[in-house]
């Protein structure tokens, strides 16, 4: 008997078709150069370059599939994952059109609303990119300015100080353990910063999940 | 042929893999927007949802393209322009051009000119983030369904569940806007610019919270949070001559 698929089903395999294609491009890549400019790599170089970066990458990219999947939703997620760019853009966008939208998160709705938020966000930032890469030249002076970049270096604290009055506002008891934790974590260890703030994500995360148990099973939340 | 680091083929070959991946976005677009259809989704709310994500992406993209320009001055255009169209970030870029840069006695300001060592830098970049690109494929289906069945099992704690994961994102985002405020101590105000801007942002959204509810406008609502986002960064310039 064959069986009709679902949209989920269908997102799924779409994905993982989709993820295969862009994953083979991405590592032919750098073959076709060595090819059309009769190059090898310094092999040195590449394996020093690579042993320095991939334990603390590979470690970050396990730990942000296990975060933001179950976030992003799966169409979601498989668009994240190959645009990238996920906490200071995707992720939010998706948050912001599933609150205003009232859908769930796990729900159908909060799927379909999910995938067309970062879908719409991935094409504009191409787009965007696209533009700015054909008028590099203009734009270089005006990017560069320190009035400008003084804006971009605050980019993070202006998106998450309006997206945290919305969610905090909906989930008072739940939100003050795990903001008291982070400042604590954050104002008292050196270590923690702009360049590690994706490793306390995670440590974040676990934290509020086992916060939300404990006030769940008191019946406070 | 011979190697430039802005060499016409790179953009063609970049511009192949850029239309690829925007295929994808278009691809998913309107697979969900037929889905919404179907199911009776309202679609003014599906209209609102694109033109509210277009919107607020303007300014975070455009905070993208300054690391493209960045980069640019060591990799040309072409790589920077792949690198953080797909997946890259550009921290982990700057990090993975910079780290291999430094064991040929080079650096990410100084222009390629070696094919050799141009290619061994897009190795790494490429090898650094491509395990994110492996593993969704093989992870999403997994975990997605994991996350369906706690929500029937437990309705309640299923919503609890999706709100603590968000708080728990947002609150390490909070934490790291307070990282440097104990420079303080040392007479130096700098670590309290992101602490201002984060709380200028928080107004405005409260405002705007509060002024859609009074007068009843839904797109103030809509566009609540790429105001709040613009707002809170321009108020950072002030605040950086201020505090600086």
């Amino acid at each position: 008997m064959k069986k009709e698929m679902t949209y989920l089903e269908s997102v799924h395999k779409y994905g993982r078709i989709w993820g295969f294609v862009i994953f083979t491009l991405i590592m032919l890549f750098p073959l076709a150069l060595s090819f059309i400019f009769q190059a090898i790599p310094d092999w040195a170089a590449l394996g020093k370059g690579l042993i320095s970066i991939l334990p603390m990458y590979w470690a970050v990219g396990l730990v942000e599939v296990f975060t933001y999947v179950p976030m992003l939703g799966a169409g979601g997620a498989y668009l994240s994952f190959v645009t990238g760019n996920i906490a200071n853009l995707k992720l939010p966008c998706a948050l912001d059109a599933m609150e205003k939208a009232n859908v769930k998160a796990n729900s159908e709705e909060g799927e379909i609303i999910s995938t067309i938020s970062i879908a719409v966000s991935s094409i504009v930032t191409t787009l965007i990119i696209v533009v700015g890469v054909i008028l590099i030249v203009p734009l270089t002076p005006i990017l560069e300015a320190d009035v400008l970049n003084s804006a971009f270096d605050q980019m993070l604290p202006a998106l998450f100080g309006g997206l945290a009055v919305v969610f905090i506002s909906k989930n008072v008891k739940l939100a003050i353990a795990p903001i008291i934790l982070m400042l604590i974590l954050f104002i008292f260890v050196p270590f923690l910063n702009a360049s590690t703030v994706g490793i306390m994500v995670p440590v974040g995360v676990l934290f509020t999940l086992a916060v939300a148990r404990i006030l769940y099973k008191k019946g406070i939340i | 042929m011979e190697f430039n680091v802005n060499s016409p083929i790179l953009f063609v070959l970049v511009a192949i893999i850029i239309l690829v991946v925007l295929g994808q976005s278009v691809f998913f677009l309107v697979r969900a927007i037929k889905r919404a259809k179907e199911i009776g989704m309202d679609m003014t709310v599906i209209k609102k949802t694109i033109s509210s994500s277009a919107v607020f992406t303007i300014a975070p993209a455009i905070s993208i393209l300054v690391g493209v320009i960045a980069l640019s001055k060591s990799l040309g255009i072409a790589i920077p322009w792949m690198r953080l169209s797909v997946i890259g970030s550009l921290s982990y870029e700057t990090i993975a051009a910079g780290t291999t840069l430094e064991q040929v006695g080079s650096s990410v300001g100084t222009e390629v000119t070696d094919p050799s060592i141009f290619i061994t830098v897009l190795w790494v970049m490429t090898l650094g983030i491509i395990l994110g690109l492996i593993l969704t494929p093989v992870l999403t289906k997994k975990i997605q369904s994991g996350m369906v069945k706690i929500e029937q099992k437990d309705k309640k704690w299923g919503d609890i569940l999706s709100n603590a994961m968000f708080l728990g994102m947002i609150s390490a985002f909070l934490g790291y806007v307070f990282c440097d405020v104990s420079l303080v101590f040392q007479g130096n105000t700098k670590g309290l610019i992101p602490v201002a801007v984060m709380f200028v942002s928080a107004v405005v959204m409260a405002v705007l919270g509060i002024l859609s509810k009074k007068l009843n406008v839904r797109w103030i609502t809509d566009y609540a949070l790429p105001l709040s986002l613009i707002i809170g960064m321009a108020s950072s310039i002030p605040i950086t001559n201020w505090l600086g």
